[in-house]
């Protein structure tokens, strides 16, 4: 297994494996309906592994360091904050009248003007200074996060819990109105991303010998953190927050990949986020009968890994 | 060829590099000195296109820095700044090969393999050639760089303190190297350095910066004199000629 594309091949073989028992195992019942159910759920599940795995290795190429992630600087938050903008602002009822893809259009749009300022002013050619970045991030998310719950509590209480249900959207209730535009979304920026996959291995030795080398360093950089941020709005939009899932499948990417080649780094942490997600929701379904705990899980698990490479200063 | 014109940078108010203009000629060695603060990795920074100018214009074979795109720069222009911040679980081989792409974008053909494996060559790291960064002393990282903009193949190499964390052996070693590049390879070498002996030693020509503004320039004879030294670096220098060497003392 000394070559990469082989351990490639084979977590690509074991993505497949679990998609199919997740749709397989235990078919009881009206099979039409509980196949199609199924469907939408893995279907969410490989477009959000795939959104979180890809944004945030290159999240951590571009801002150089291997620790903080978008969800850990505030992105979830932020989003947090923008629904409730919107129906505190909007309303409920005047906001459904949009249609649900205007809807997403709209809130995408607003997270990425809104990232895309923060993350710059943040992250990019700045301080290397980890704990500073990290101290600032969780500022901000605490920021957002108080703006967002001043807002709930004026607002009307129908309308805080129309706003609950779309905050805790979970896997196992698919947004399938979603899937179609957030299938086409997620393929086309992980398409133009990709492109540049080559670019990304000079930008991870740092910006100044990035633009050295002739990278068009502030155009690629720009375009990446769109594409990034329009991949973690939808993968929210779909499953609501989940923190500690892309900081999981990066770390463990770059152990199994053994290689700095984007090439080889996106596909591993695109297919360890599907594994994790199906493998994970498999797992507690079927072995341990319980259904809705999936997040609790990975947001266990994952905040354990942080910890840890928090200690040991980025080193596993 | 290389022009600097009247290249200004402010920071709080302070000209940081103020009105620098200067001509270097194809090939040789020149050396930027001056003390702390004067500005000479500000003004390396903007030669290298790594920092925004607020006035001026740097010219390298006649395309203007700031209109020219960073592709085509980089075949023209390597650079090298004093702190990389390293990926670890690379080899040398494979940072090396990073000097490449500016050629190659990443798809290296047999002859850019060849170039990477004379740049190693030349910098005496084919033993280290399989080995990750992070398993390498500082002084190694350093040379491993340097192999990196060497086979990056260009006509013009700009170092930022290359002799930052290197003991004596090392440091003589890489004043060597640099001195090779510019005569075996033809190519023009602008470096920042901060001991007076080695730009003396190694140098065609040095200028010298002091608050922001060139002060002095010429070949090291000129530059080596006790009036110019502490008129630049504010303390006594004696200068004494050793075995046909200009060395300034200035310790006690």
């Amino acid at each position: 297994m000394a070559d990469p594309r082989h351990r490639l091949i084979l977590l690509a073989a074991l993505a497949v494996l679990v998609c199919a028992l997740f749709l397989g195992v235990n078919l009881t019942g009206k099979l039409s309906y509980i196949l199609s159910y199924r469907a939408q759920v893995i279907a969410t599940m490989i477009l959000v592994g795939t959104a979180t795995g890809v944004s945030t290795v290159l999240f951590q190429t571009i801002t150089g360091n291997r620790i903080l992630t978008p969800s850990v600087m505030g992105a979830e938050a932020l989003f947090v904050l923008i629904q409730t903008s919107i129906i505190f602002f909007i309303g409920s009822a005047r906001w459904d009248s949009v249609p649900v893809v205007g809807r997403f259009a709209i809130e995408t749009s607003a997270m990425v003007v809104f990232a895309l300022t923060l993350y710059r002013w943040l992250l990019v050619g700045k301080s290397e200074d980890l704990y500073r970045l990290l101290l600032a991030g969780l500022v901000f998310g605490i920021l957002f996060r108080s703006a967002a719950e001043l807002l709930q509590r004026m607002m009307a209480p129908n309308e805080f819990n129309i706003l609950q249900g779309r905050l805790f959207a979970q896997l196992t209730l698919p947004e399938s109105r979603l899937l179609g535009i957030a299938g086409g979304l997620v393929a086309l920026c992980v398409a133009l991303l990709w492109r540049y996959r080559r670019d990304f291995d000079v930008i991870a030795l740092g910006r100044d010998v990035a633009i050295g080398l002739g990278v068009d360093y502030p155009r690629i950089v720009t375009r990446a953190l769109v594409l990034i941020t329009v991949l973690i709005s939808t993968s929210t939009a779909l499953i609501g927050p989940l923190t500690f899932l892309g900081f999981m499948t990066a770390t463990l990417a770059y152990q199994l990949a053994g290689s700095q080649r984007h090439a080889l780094l996106l596909p591993f942490s695109a297919l360890l986020g599907v594994i994790f997600l199906a493998g994970g929701q498999l797992v507690l379904e079927h072995l341990f009968a319980m259904t809705g705990t999936l997040s609790v899980v990975i947001e266990f698990t994952g905040g354990a890994l942080f910890l840890l490479m928090l200690l040991r200063k980025g080193r596993l | 060829m290389i022009d600097v014109r009247t290249l200004t940078k402010t920071y709080a108010g302070k000209r940081v590099v103020d009105d620098v203009s200067f001509h270097i000629p194809p090939g040789g060695v020149v050396s930027l000195i001056g003390p702390n603060g004067a500005g000479k990795s500000t003004l390396l920074s903007m030669m290298s296109r790594l920092l925004t100018m607020d006035s001026g214009q740097v010219l390298i074979d006649g395309l203007d820095i700031s209109r020219t795109d960073s592709p085509t720069l980089a075949r023209r222009l390597a650079v090298l700044r004093q702190e990389n911040h390293f990926v670890s679980r690379l080899t040398v081989r494979d940072l090396v090969s990073f000097g490449r792409y500016p050629h190659s974008r990443g798809r290296l053909g047999a002859d850019d393999l060849a170039k990477v494996q004379e740049a190693l060559e030349f910098l005496d790291l084919a033993d280290l050639s399989d080995r990750f960064l992070d398993q390498l002393s500082g002084g190694q990282r350093q040379r491993a760089y340097v192999a990196m903009v060497l086979c990056q193949d260009t006509d013009y190499l700009f170092l930022d303190e290359p002799l930052n964390n290197l003991d004596m052996r090392h440091a003589v070693a890489m004043m060597r190297l640099i001195r090779r590049i510019a005569d075996e390879f033809r190519r023009t070498v602008v470096l920042v350095i901060h001991d007076i002996n080695f730009a003396s030693a190694y140098s065609d020509r040095i200028l010298a910066m002091k608050d922001g503004r060139l002060v002095h320039d010429g070949p090291p004879d000129h530059i080596m004199t006790p009036g110019v030294l502490e008129d630049i670096f504010d303390i006594p220098v004696h200068v004494e000629q050793v075995r046909g060497q200009a060395v300034g003392v200035y310790y006690r």
